[in-house]
């Protein structure tokens, strides 16, 4: 097949919605990112037709009716597999993944961390609301202990994932988190995640307003973010604090912890590199916030350069032509003993 | 080492059925092989039935460990690879123990006299050496000490004893080669092709066959060699072929013929594998492979790459169709052409992984929630399965719809010789891939066809065809979600009637036997040569019986009924409990009985034989 039409055409926000009407809850945070997804598209440069959002089941999974892209809603847990298999087709698409943290983290977990591995061309963004909330509000794997749910009257008892750490431990190329509260933010970091050349794994904390309201409001709310927000800026000491007085700095271990820039000094504090081929950093970074109610780092923690799945696949494909010229049919079925009956 | 160097005159035999048998480890599935594939060069019709243990490597020489390799090579058609050995070579007493049921009185044994020691005998669960207390009087056994000549074969070579052992199967493959007047140079060609660049145990087989034939020219033990001349095959061009190398031919060809590369998405089981194996060699024919995490993320891979315009394909076996059965019922949704191959193996759970069974034909149909119907398609041969592929690609194709395609362990590894077509002669699968907006300017993603009831297939990358499908429940024609009962209803009833216009589309049922027989046998898949076998010989015996073998088994051939209805009885023979009597049962009324054999092995025609003369006495 053809390689796609890749010149550029200008285009609106407009030519990337659907005319699909909306369906979330009013004030869900899905409606922020979607905003956000579909006023970056004209940036992207990238033609409606030759994108491909693939989604699991959930509510943030019905995504993909919303773009005037192609898309495929697909079955719980498996839109990474799903998008694999488009992107190993056709290398030459956009293809990005919607998952939830039911959706990516329990039913499909197995899929994520093998579509990670590989490092197939994806951006991947993981609505994290820590609940289920198509399925009317269950706790998640991202939830926290002892949760109190319609599953879990006395309490979940689940310890939960760290989906970074996670992607880390997957042999993610790309780690970033982002919030819905921060468009500009949210762009900045699905920008960094398309221009990735692999898998691009982005943790969106999603405030689900109906089954999990507030759940990162500790860290989200206006007046807090200076505070507890740690903006990760490649090449740079990572500090934060309304008057930028605290820092993170690596103990002797190497763990990263929190201290003011007053007693350690700046030039102890961690200079933020995302291109470090050693995941322990990005890891330890990846845990500075047991939950989001601590400061929590968000921007791109891990951003590293490995040979993409599919232009792997491919490129096994032209060194097999090369060598063996195009499969020849006949060649090939008569082939062995061949022996004649009159 | 020429055959014609034999003192006596070979005995000509019309067909002869050899089972080699001997521990996992002794490599009686190559030996099998290799003599079936000298035997295709030599013209003659030939059928194999490889068994072998889910083991690897089961404790040599216990019961567990036996493998085995029967083939039946004759001088004419013949349709199964045979009920009964008429020589076991035995290369242990285990060996011996596990096959001895099936060797008929007269029958031949050869058995490696060496291995007949007492630990081997004490593993075996023999107290006595039977190859010496008289038990088996009613067969004609002859001792042969391969190991020892073997090793006597190999000393001048400087190859360890212990490594220069293991060429003993070669040394019996050595011995057959002389009895039935096989050629040899192509063996000793193959030896060395195969064993390049490991000289020792090059020169080490090499010396072992060319003992094991020299052995029985010289040994007087045996009177005469045996002579099975070519067969009289209807003409045309052969090779020799597997089920699983044909099916991978088969998907190949139609990659070729529609133009769709394949993207084979699996993961590794017993006994579809090969396939797997087979398909990722062939890169250069544009197929892509990608061995996935399981079974699911394998058929949602597929799905995704027909999504994308290629021709999405899975390959698995009972447990992975298990797995796999919720994405099934996305393509059912998606209306998007994807095969699945379910090469059967003896269930329920892991079951008899290395052996076959029938019994998925009821999940092939049913196994899904909902109303989710698919196209169901059978091979029933080895190089059937080449066949099978290719239509199961088409009907896939044309119809947009998921298609599972129904092989079994028996036909996946057995062998026999395939009158190949000419690549010039196979048909193109026309794919129309959709490229304009299909309603006053807009793009209906669900807007069908009215012959078929195929929706467009708009691929990614075309410009003003977006559109976004899923598996909720849309609107005929725009494909919005939708969930009106109406239109539900509507889209239940469409999927089906899509899938039955297939029918408009296969060959009409093919009785083969007499037209006032009155018995029809009715059988699908793998029984087919076991079945006609019995047929030859009771219809030799003058009774009146006809033969219908369904390949198409959803839907079934549109004539199918009024066929059954003509014959006062129905008989159908198969690998499970009687699943396609049921479903015959079920959609015609008929009294269709059921002929039911589970051991993971096929049937033998004795049994069908046994059974149609019963019920035409
Ligand atoms: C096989 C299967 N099991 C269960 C469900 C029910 N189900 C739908 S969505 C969902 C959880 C979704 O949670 P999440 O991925 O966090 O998405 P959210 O709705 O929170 O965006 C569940 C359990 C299903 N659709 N399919
Ligand atoms: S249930 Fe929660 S996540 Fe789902 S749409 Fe409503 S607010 Fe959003
Ligand atoms: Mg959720």
């Amino acid at each position: 097949m053809a390689a796609v039409d890749e010149t550029a055409v200008p285009l609106t926000r407009k030519d990337y919605s659907s005319d699909q009407e909306v369906r979330w809850c009013p004030g869900c945070g899905d409606y922020s990112v979607l905003a956000a997804v579909q006023s970056l598209m004209p940036d992207l440069g990238v033609r409606p037709e030759n994108i491909v959002f693939v989604s699991g089941i959930g509510c943030s999974s019905r995504f993909p009716y919303y773009m005037n892209t192609y898309g495929v809603h697909s079955i719980h847990g498996r839109a990474p597999a799903v998008a694999t298999g488009i992107a190993v087709a056709r290398p030459d698409l956009d293809v990005w993944v919607i998952t939830g943290d039911g959706d990516g983290l329990s039913i499909g977990g197995n899929h994520l961390i093998h579509a990670l591995r590989r490092n197939v061309n994806l951006t991947i963004l993981l609505f994290n609301n820590q609940i289920y909330g198509l399925t009317k509000g269950q706790y998640s794997p991202t939830s926290e202990q002892g949760k109190i749910t319609k599953s879990t009257p006395f309490g979940s008892i689940d310890y939960p994932f760290n989906p970074l750490s996670l992607a880390i431990g997957a042999e993610a190329t790309f780690v970033a988190r982002t919030h819905d509260m921060d468009r500009k933010h949210m762009q900045e970091t699905f920008k960094r995640a398309h221009a990735h050349q692999g898998a691009a794994f982005v943790e969106i904390y999603q405030n689900c307003n109906v089954f999990n309201d507030g759940a990162f409001e500790e860290i989200l709310q206006k007046d807090k973010r200076g505070s507890m927000l740690v903006s990760l800026k490649q090449g740079e000491p990572i500090i934060f604090g309304d008057d930028l007085e605290m820092g993170v700095a690596l103990n002797e271990y190497g763990e990263a912890h929190i201290v003011q820039i007053a007693d350690v000094g700046l030039e102890q504090i961690l200079v933020h590199d995302e291109h470090r081929t050693d995941p322990a950093i990005a890891f330890s970074l990846s845990r500075l916030a047991d939950r989001p109610t601590t400061p929590t780092p968000i921007g791109v923690f891990r951003d590293i350069e490995r040979p993409v799945y599919e232009q792997e696949v491919t490129a096994q494909l032209a060194r097999a032509q090369e060598r063996s010229g195009p499969g020849d049919l006949r060649k090939l079925i008569e082939s062995g003993n061949i022996w004649e009956v009159a | 080492m020429t055959p014609e160097t034999t003192t006596a005159q070979p005995l000509s035999l019309e067909r002869v059925v050899i089972r080699f048998a001997g521990d996992s480890g002794d490599g009686m599935q190559l030996t099998g092989d290799r003599f079936t594939d000298v035997s295709a060069a030599f013209g003659n019709d030939l059928a194999t039935l490889p068994n072998y243990p889910a083991e690897i490597r089961a404790p040599a020489g216990t019961i567990a460990g036996v493998s085995s390799f029967q083939v039946h090579i004759a001088d004419f058609d013949i349709l199964t690879p045979g009920d009964v050995p008429n020589l076991l070579v035995a290369m242990n007493p285990a060996a011996l123990k596990a096959n001895i049921a099936d060797v008929p009185p007269g029958a031949a044994i050869i058995a490696n006299q060496d291995a007949f020691e007492e630990r081997n005998l004490a593993k075996a669960g023999y107290a006595v050496n039977p190859l010496e207390d008289g038990s088996l009087d009613a067969f004609r056994v002859y001792p042969v000490p391969m190991t020892t000549i073997t090793l006597e074969a190999c000393k001048e070579l400087g190859v360890k004893p212990r490594d220069a052992e293991r060429s003993k199967n070669f040394f019996a493959l050595g011995l057959i080669s002389w009895m039935y007047n096989r050629p040899t140079d192509q063996t000793v060609t193959w030896i060395e092709e195969k064993f390049k660049g490991k000289e020792l145990v090059q020169a080490a087989n090499i010396a072992a066959f060319k003992a094991g034939f020299n052995f029985g020219e010289t040994a007087e033990l045996f009177d005469h060699t045996y002579e099975i001349l070519p067969a009289k095959l209807k003409s045309g061009r052969y090779r020799n072929i597997t089920g699983n190398l044909a099916l991978s031919y088969g998907m190949i060809a139609a990659s070729q013929q529609s133009g769709l590369p394949i993207v084979c998405a699996s993961y590794p089981i017993t006994p579809a594998s090969d396939i797997l194996h087979e398909l990722s060699r062939h890169k250069n024919f544009g197929v892509r492979t990608v061995q996935a995490e399981d079974e699911i993320a394998a058929i949602s891979m597929a799905i995704g790459a027909s999504f994308a315009g290629n021709l999405g394909l899975t390959t698995t076996s009972g447990p992975g169709v298990d797995l796999k059965s919720e994405a099934l019922g996305l393509a059912v949704s998606l209306e998007l052409p994807l095969v699945l191959v379910d090469v059967q193996r003896g269930g329920p759970s892991t079951g008899l992984p290395t052996k076959t069974e029938q019994a998925d034909l009821m999940l092939a149909m049913y196994g899904r929630h909902g109303e989710c119907p698919l196209p169901i398609i059978a091979a029933d041969s080895p190089s059937g399965c080449f066949d099978a592929a290719f239509e199961a690609v088409r009907i896939a194709v044309k119809y947009r719809t998921p298609v599972i395609l129904l092989t079994d362990g028996f036909l996946a590894n057995g062998a026999e010789p395939w009158r190949f077509p000419d690549v010039g002669d196979l048909p193109a699968i026309p794919v129309d891939f959709a490229s304009e907006p299909n309603h006053d300017g807009a793009f209906w993603p669900y807007l069908r066809d009215p012959e078929t009831l195929a929706r467009p297939w708009a691929v990614p990358g075309t410009p003003g065809l977006m559109h976004r499908i899923g598996g909720i429940e849309k609107q005929d024609g725009t494909g919005n979600i939708n969930y009106d009962p109406g239109n539900h209803e509507l889209m239940v009833k469409l999927r089906l009637e899509k899938v039955m216009r297939v029918q408009q589309d296969i060959a009409p049922v093919d009785v083969d036997g007499d037209v006032d027989a009155d018995l029809l046998v009715v059988g699908w898949g793998s029984t087919r040569g076991f079945i006609k076998a019995a047929m030859r010989n009771v219809r030799g015996s003058g009774r009146k019986v006809a033969h219908v073998h369904i390949t198409n088994l959803f839907p079934f051939p549109s004539d199918l009924g009024d066929v059954l209805r003509r014959y006062p009885k129905i008989l159908v023979p198969e690998m499970n409990m009687g699943q396609l009597s049921r479903l015959l049962r079920a959609e015609y009324l008929v009294d269709a009985q059921s002929l039911s054999k589970v051991q993971g092995a096929p049937f033998r025609s004795a049994e069908i034989e046994a059974k149609i003369m019963e019920m035409t006495n």
